[in-house]
């Protein structure tokens, strides 16, 4: 067996012609954590309920764990586990009562069901919360436990829909390990879908980004970010100025391309930033474009994303889903600072 | 086979441990049931001395009639938890398990079946109380419950099926409200159908609800009528047959939406 998950030209359309995806292709190996990235309505979620079965696509092929989802099932079934993006555990039964019914449904005994749930509870730090009703748990604790009942029955591919969309900054950095270590020490095979580019940045050995239904760009975020080579410069005007001037105004400044003019919002590249952006604010002022506010960043996968998608992840999320769900917003400046950090920092 | 039982058995049991955790609400849907007894008891005690009613006690008469009416308030609201577990992401968690679908409509069967059949008999029980007889004995009340466990299982799967096609709280209140006194009041749950205009005895010969009552009826009688009883109960099955298989079907329909 290749692949853990292959799957070939998915093409979903929904009874009120909303195509949800348009031919997407996407694998994830043995072991590896793929990131599916994009904004709310990008079809991460519709590719996530095909490859469990839940939903049979219009067209395309997928096998997951070496099984067809199309033709059996059964078998996907009992090989995944899947923490959804809506929970699913009973709010009024316990942390161990939902453990350890997850196991019956999955066939195990009843000692062995317990056994698993002690060792889950143990393991996500959840004993203590282990014997309260789940409708008391925080959101960390309550994401803790799903991703728990999505791994009781020790599956070889596991699916996280958006993990930690709606936690606090605490929570999630809990979750982010966590998330690290099953890959690490389960050798699991991860699908992570995720809105939050550095998380993406962080966690996914390969990101596919994908934009209105299709897969637009795919590799590790090294590599993806090291095809836009150097550093990107964007200006924020004080209002929107004519595209031909302020392309034009650009065009001027040496050693600048990429050049993107997005309403107020300019962005262009340059191997050293910190050294181009005197040119760059010259050239604009003598077009007499008045810039508000400059900054330089390193390349970070909002950069990537803009490049493929062609508009800027904050604006995709809008566009698509209208109000962004509650929870530290999901994209635009903090979100490209710290995967600035992540950059920054050299880890990788 | 033992897949289907094992799921099943597990779902089951996680309905009855909800319901095992709140016993107060199967108490307090309890109060409905007997404000009508006692109002309607009270209301319509002189009907029996119309000539043709055919019963000397009118709450012999009625203790039927608020078993089988509550079977169908109750059940007809089945499809609220339903929506719960829709939004909740329950459903979805199971469906992506390898439980049978089968499975999953079982357990809300049995689990109406054993809220219900519990009810019936408090309000049996509270009848009896009060001064009404069952001349047909256990085997009697025992076809009255299993009638109104029917009814029930039929409001039950329709409920769910708007549930699963529809996914609107509202539209469950509607059926409630728009069912519940037409079922009632257009069977034999509280007048006896010779007395009836000529329409509604047309109609109520075609009510599951009068179905119910009149095998009910027909089994706790001092000399009970068990052709009678069979002739009613058997489309009444039949019907919950079909309204179960409604409910499979609308949840296959609802997985093609999502």
């Amino acid at each position: 067996m290749a692949y853990a998950i292959e799957a070939e030209g998915l093409v979903k359309t929904y009874p009120d012609d909303v195509r949800a995806l348009d031919g997407l292709s996407v694998t994830v190996g043995p072991g590896e954590i793929l990131g599916l990235l994009g904004p709310n309505g990008a079809g991460k979620s519709t590719t996530v309920k095909i490859l469990t079965t839940l939903v049979r696509p219009d067209a395309g092929t997928a096998t997951v764990a070496g099984h067809d989802v199309l033709r059996r099932p059964d078998r996907v079934r009992r090989a995944i586990g899947v923490v959804p993006q809506r929970s699913g555990a009973d709010p009024d039964a316990s942390g161990r009562d939902n453990l350890v019914l997850q196991g019956r449904l999955y066939g195990l005994g009843g000692t062995a069901a317990r056994r698993r749930a002690a060792e889950l509870l143990e393991r996500f730090g959840l004993a203590e919360a282990a014997s309260r009703p789940v409708r008391t748990y925080s959101g960390g604790t309550q994401r803790r436990l799903d991703v728990a009942l999505g791994l009781v029955h020790r599956p070889e591919v596991l699916f996280l829909d958006e993990p930690t969309t709606g936690l606090d900054p605490e929570a999630r950095a809990s979750m982010w390990a966590e998330i690290a270590r099953l890959a690490g020490d389960d050798a699991l095979a991860i699908l992570l879908t995720t809105h939050y580019l550095d998380e993406a940045d962080r966690l996914a050995r390969r990101v596919a980004i994908v934009d209105r239904g299709r897969v637009v760009a795919e590799g590790t975020p090294d590599a993806l970010k090291g095809e836009l080579r150097g550093d990107a410069v964007h200006v924020e005007c004080a209002e929107a100025p004519a595209e031909p001037l302020a392309r034009e105004a650009l065009g001027r400044v040496p050693g600048v391309r990429d050049i993107v003019v997005d309403g107020p919002r300019l962005s262009v590249r340059a191997d050293d930033g910190a050294a181009a952006l005197p040119g760059v604010l010259a050239a604009l002022d003598q077009a007499g474009i008045l810039a508000a506010a400059a900054t330089v960043a390193r390349p970070s996968l909002d950069d990537v994303y803009l490049r493929y998608a062609g508009r800027r992840f904050a604006q995709a999320n809008q566009a698509d889903a209208g109000p962004l769900p509650a929870g530290p917003p999901p994209a635009g400046p903090s979100a490209e600072s710290s995967a600035r950090a992540a950059t920054g920092g050299g880890a990788r | 086979m033992s897949a289907l039982l094992a799921g099943t058995w597990w779902m089951t049991h996680r309905r009855l441990s909800a319901l095992a955790r709140k016993p107060a609400v199967l108490v307090l849907t309890l109060v409905q049931p007997m404000i009508w007894l006692f109002l309607f008891g009270q209301l319509f005690r002189k009907v029996v001395e119309l000539p043709g009613f055919g019963t000397g006690s009118y709450l012999d008469y009625l203790v039927p009639g608020v078993v089988v009416m509550n079977a169908v308030s109750l059940n007809s609201f089945a499809g609220m938890a339903t929506i719960d577990e829709i939004e909740r992401g329950t459903l979805n968690r199971f469906l992506v398990s390898p439980v049978r679908r089968s499975a999953i409509m079982n357990a809300g069967v049995v689990e109406q079946a054993v809220s219900t059949a519990f009810q019936s008999l408090v309000i049996i029980a509270l009848g009896w109380a009060a001064g009404a007889r069952y001349p047909g004995g256990a085997a009697g009340v025992a076809v009255l419950v299993a009638m109104s466990v029917l009814v029930g299982i039929v409001l039950a799967a329709l409920s769910n099926t708007l549930a699963l096609l529809v996914r609107d709280r509202n539209t469950i209140i509607g059926l409630n409200i728009m069912l519940l006194l037409p079922l009632t009041f257009l069977s034999s749950a509280f007048m006896a159908k010779d007395l009836m205009p000529g329409w509604m005895r047309d109609v109520a010969a075609g009510n599951p609800v009068s179905w119910a009552l009149d095998a009910g009826r027909a089994a706790l009688a001092a000399d009970p009528d068990w052709g009678s009883a069979a002739a009613h109960a058997a489309p009444l099955l039949a019907l919950t047959a079909v309204t179960v298989g409604l409910a499979v079907f609308s949840l296959r329909s609802y997985q093609k939406s999502q």
